[in-house]
């Protein structure tokens, strides 16, 4: 109705969901997501400290509207204990990434290890010709990393998508 | 006791009276369990027609209906049931036999992965890997299916698990901590939707099926009186209130009535209650309701602002919140809102041409027979929505009709399961030729269990409202929508069952046996009745325009 530039605003979001920790419940999530048209950017799961919960957080992009069918829909699964959009609140929010670049020549090597040792990466493996980086921050942060190794050549990168926790203020 | 006996004792405790289904390999073991265990079985002819009855039944008693069906085929033959019953927010358990438990994952003989294909047309479903998880898993599913909004849960079990050995035990409690279903509407919600009804000047009401779902009858009708506000009845909310009320406005949206499409195209205040804005009812989501301010309660949070943006959502049981709307509302002075309604309503009524046998005739003849105490199922297309338009429904689990998901062949299985729930009512589906092509086996199932059900089949040898369709927007060209050829002989194939054939091609004809139909106790009965080939269903709001576009007829 009211078309509001607001409303329709399409933004990054880190949903934080904690589910019962049983078989089929990540096909639940992602059958919800592709069943709807909503597109998944990133999807981490893995158990918490209670091992029959687990919790996904979920990087999405979607407008005020489209948030909200997701968060309501994701409450309706029986296996789902709570839905929190973490962008909304103050958080902390870390992705990992392992890098292999190709570094040819000594003077590469060094470079790259420069670059690492800035971004307090670290070099993880070593081959003839390439060197494997292990960094972790923020999305951007690990953007920046790649930005500057692309001139190096970069053979493959992992990433795990983005984990988030909120910030404790008691 | 063994892992089937252990299910059976549990789906006793569960109150269950009938199982809707057929047997296979796979439930074996289960269906021996139930041979002499005091629940009826209804053996139908077709799965899918199982899990139409187990519909059928729980719509019409308001309890949860239970279907049955072995692994594999049997299995996805329930899907379509199983959608339509999840579309409608109808509580029934669907329990599948599965591939003993060391097989699954290798496409075992009859092996289907029915969870995953079932995830998103089940409220919830489970996979048995435990023998002493039974009686958790069968309470649990029972809770789920019927509480908050009501949906199909699918049980799958596997048949060595039905074999194996274990201890019965009965949880008292259920206790999900991921699932706890709001009841009660926010009490400020409530207050600020008062506010905005009292200084409403045309208000509308919109009850949909929560209405029915939740016993809300009564108190609507409360409401209703108290504050003076006119109610539209979705095809799922007929039968809320009786729609020859002053107050009704029958149906609204794409075959509703002109007078229910211009109220809330005209209103200042909409007021939804159980009803989840499908675009059946909106017609032009921009366009609908255009000056005004929504109030949508809903049981279901996700339904809320979903379809339209609405102003006060309140989250909630219909029964509830009525209550406590019924509490503080008072009468609100819209006299002239009421007198244009009545003036709309005098100048647009329902109509239809009498010349030749009219599917509408025959609607409104069944009607008045029966005076709104019959159960009412029907099919899908024009049949369904000449129902809807004609019949006077009177009281809540009268209309029994796949609504969201629009299932052909829905009907006649469902009348087999809602006469069952209702042995002293008269139970009666509402046909077309196509659609009761499409389960048509079950006269098996009716005739031999005596379910004596009545069936009007609306036969124009088209698959009428397809039809329609090609004849207003694609020029007239019938693609694939004629049913003549190899058209059967309805009365003798109903003869051939054991069941009693009529058939009828005039007013007169039809005047005649329809006592005799509605008045045999025993059997069941098909009638034939010939109508005019290309009647269409009017009023008609075309696909994407806005209720006010609504057409009358064939210019």
């Amino acid at each position: 109705m009211n078309k509001n530039n607001n409303e329709n605003q399409v933004e990054s979001h880190i949903i934080s969901v904690t589910v019962e920790n049983r078989f089929g419940v990540l096909a639940r999530i992602s059958g919800l997501f592709s069943a709807r048209g909503y597109n998944i950017d990133s999807l981490c799961v893995a158990e918490t400290e209670d091992p029959t919960v687990s919790r996904m957080t979920i990087v999405v992009k979607g407008d005020e509207k489209i948030l909200e069918q997701i968060y309501k829909q994701l409450n309706k699964l029986i296996d789902v204990i709570k839905v929190q959009d973490l962008t909304k609140e103050e958080h902390i929010e870390r992705e990992l990434a392992l890098i292999k670049v190709n570094t040819p020549s000594f003077n590469d090597r060094q470079e790259v290890m420069q670059l690492v040792s800035i971004f307090r990466g670290k070099i993880v493996d070593v081959g003839k010709k390439t060197l494997t980086i292990e960094i972790s921050g923020s999305g951007s942060k690990i953007r920046a990393m790649l930005d500057l190794l692309k001139g190096f050549g970069i053979k493959e990168v992992i990433r795990t998508g983005k984990i988030a926790i909120t910030r404790e203020f008691k | 006791m063994k892992g089937a006996q252990i299910f059976v004792e549990c789906l006793k405790r569960e109150g269950v009276e009938v199982i809707f289904g057929y047997p296979g390999g796979a439930v074996l073991p289960l269906c021996d369990i139930l041979y002499d265990s005091g629940i009826r079985f209804i053996l139908t002819r077709h799965e899918q027609a199982a899990a139409h009855a187990a519909d059928g039944f729980a719509r019409s008693s308001g309890k949860v209906g239970v279907c049955l069906a072995t692994s594999g085929p049997g299995a996805t033959n329930l899907v379509t049931g199983i959608a339509t019953a999840y579309m409608d927010s109808v509580p029934i358990i669907a329990i599948t036999g599965q591939v003993a438990t060391h097989l699954i994952g290798n496409d075992a003989f009859q092996e289907v992965d029915i969870t995953g294909i079932t995830r998103p047309i089940t409220k919830h479903n489970y996979l048995i890997k435990d023998v002493n998880e039974i009686p958790r898993v069968v309470r649990e599913a029972f809770y789920i299916t019927k509480t908050g909004r009501p949906g199909p849960v699918l049980i799958d079990f596997p048949v060595d698990i039905q074999r194996k050995e274990g201890e019965f035990y009965w949880p008292e409690k259920i206790e999900i901590r991921s699932y706890k279903p709001k009841y009660e509407g926010h009490p400020l919600q409530i207050k600020r939707a008062w506010e905005l009804i009292k200084s409403s000047k045309r208000p509308v009401l919109i009850a949909g099926g929560g209405i029915i779902i939740s016993n809300a009858s009564e108190e609507l009708k409360k409401f209703v009186e108290k504050t003076n506000i006119p109610v539209a009845f979705t095809l799922l909310g007929l039968g809320s209130l009786d729609v020859e009320w002053e107050y009704s406005l029958g149906m609204p949206g794409m075959h509703g009535t002109k007078y229910a499409n211009y109220a809330i195209s005209e209103c200042d205040l909409l007021i939804s209650v159980g009803c989840r804005f499908d675009d059946r009812v909106t017609g032009k989501i921009d366009e609908f309701a255009p000056h005004a301010k929504i109030i949508h309660v809903d049981i279901d949070p996700s339904a809320i602002s979903k379809n339209v943006k609405v102003d006060i959502p309140i989250v909630g049981d219909a029964r509830n919140v009525l209550k406590k709307l019924n509490e503080i509302c008072e009468r609100i002075e819209i006299d002239d809102w009421l007198k244009k309604i009545k003036e709309w309503k005098e100048v647009y009524p329902l109509k239809y041409e009498r010349n030749g046998l009219k599917p509408q005739y025959i609607i409104e003849k069944i009607s008045e027979y029966t005076k709104g105490n019959a159960i009412i199922c029907t099919e899908v297309g024009q049949n369904q929505m000449w129902t809807a338009q004609y019949y006077k429904f009177k009281k809540p689990r009268t209309l029994i009709t796949s609504g969201g998901l629009g299932t052909m062949g829905f009907g006649f299985p469902a009348s087999i399961g809602a006469k069952i729930a209702n042995p002293d009512k008269i139970v009666i589906d509402i046909a077309g030729d196509g659609s009761i092509q499409m389960n048509i086996q079950e006269l098996a199932t009716a005739v031999y269990n005596k379910i004596p059900v009545k069936v009007f089949i609306l036969n124009n040898c088209y698959l009428g409202m397809v039809r329609q369709w090609q004849q207003l927007f694609y020029n007239r060209r019938y693609a694939f929508t004629c049913l003549e050829g190899g058209q059967p002989d309805f009365v003798k194939l109903a003869e051939s069952y054991g069941a009693i054939g009529y058939r009828v091609s005039t007013e007169e004809e039809f005047d005649k046996i329809l006592p005799k139909v509605l008045e045999e106790k025993g059997k069941v009965v098909f009638v034939d009745c010939r109508i005019d080939q290309e009647e269409n269903v009017f009023p008609m709001v075309p696909a994407g325009a806005s209720l006010k576009q609504i057409l009358d007829g064939l210019a």
